[in-house]
């Protein structure tokens, strides 16, 4: 069975995480070998997903922790 | 993130609640970040979230008695954020009646990705640069609710598919089904965008120039 390309975008996101099963993967590492339109979607997902995670673009507010730990420290010592 | 051990957080707990209170300083610390882009998520504003934060956190030392370890202290903790947080959407009355799981069903739509070559290497210097951070942090925000409850956790906060499901109350399954799709909204709104941040050998191809 040779599968398509909308096939492959079915399934990326469990592909990043590992999570097909290895006949799927076979099958989909073999349609990326020859589709360079899939391996770019691929590529770019997993992209998107590695710079969502990195911490960097996602920073708390200014101050956040020690707003918290201040007010936390009032709960600790009324209680 | 960092993540918790089980162990040394139920070791932690009990000397708390015995009476050794400041403890409980470390023990939320790992929590923070989470706790407050899972707020973020949900009421979509930075001052809205910083208070139900402190309430959580203040909520959560309350409580630390009732919690029985069958779950992560985290998985726990994120769940009083999640009630904090629809508890105020509630009240606010600003939560639309049209429900977003009924407006975006999990299965709507055919999706087409972003048909593009010119971005497939991360370009590590390009975090540098603030707007890229801007960039990402609008799409996120600009997904619907439920997809962006299980970004949050699972890509930025990086926590596993069971965890995400326990922290929101859905099956695992459908973490995976939102996660697939939300990431697929992401890469097409983001490929393009981000195409300035590639290093120059891209090439395109056909489509996208």
């Amino acid at each position: 069975m040779r599968i398509d390309c909308k096939h492959v975008w079915d399934h990326i996101s469990a592909y990043i995480d590992g999570e097909v099963d290895a006949a799927l993967r076979a099958e989909i590492d073999r349609h990326l070998e020859t589709c360079e339109i899939c391996s770019a979607v691929l590529d770019s997902t997993r992209n998107v997903v590695v710079l969502i995670a990195d911490n960097r673009a996602f920073e708390l507010p200014a101050g956040f922790s020690n707003r918290l730990h201040a007010r936390l420290d009032r709960e600790l010592s009324e209680a | 993130m960092t993540a918790s051990n089980p162990e040394s957080d139920a070791e932690c707990i009990r000397r708390i609640l015995a009476g050794d209170k400041q403890l409980f300083h470390e023990l939320i610390q790992p929590c923070e970040r989470s706790i407050y882009f899972l707020l973020q998520s949900l009421l979509r504003n930075d001052a809205d979230a910083e208070d139900a934060a402190q309430e959580t956190v203040i909520k959560v030392y309350r409580n630390l008695h009732m919690f029985r370890g069958d779950s992560q202290f985290r998985t726990w903790v994120l769940s009083i954020a999640r009630n904090e947080g629809l508890g105020r959407l509630r009240k606010a009355e600003s939560r639309r009646e049209d429900s977003l799981d009924e407006m975006t069903g999990d299965q709507a739509g055919d999706y087409t990705p972003a048909l593009l070559t010119s971005w497939r290497e991360v370009p590590a210097e390009a975090l540098e640069r603030k707007e890229l951070g801007s960039i990402l942090r609008k799409a996120i925000e600009g997904l619907p609710e439920i997809y962006r409850n299980v970004v949050l956790l699972r890509d930025i906060e990086e926590m596993d598919v069971r965890e995400t499901a326990a922290a929101l109350g859905i099956t695992e399954g459908t973490v995976k089904v939102r996660l697939h799709r939300a990431r697929a909204l992401l890469q097409r709104d983001l490929a393009p965008k981000l195409k300035g941040f590639a290093p120059k050998r891209a090439r395109l191809f056909g489509w996208g120039a």
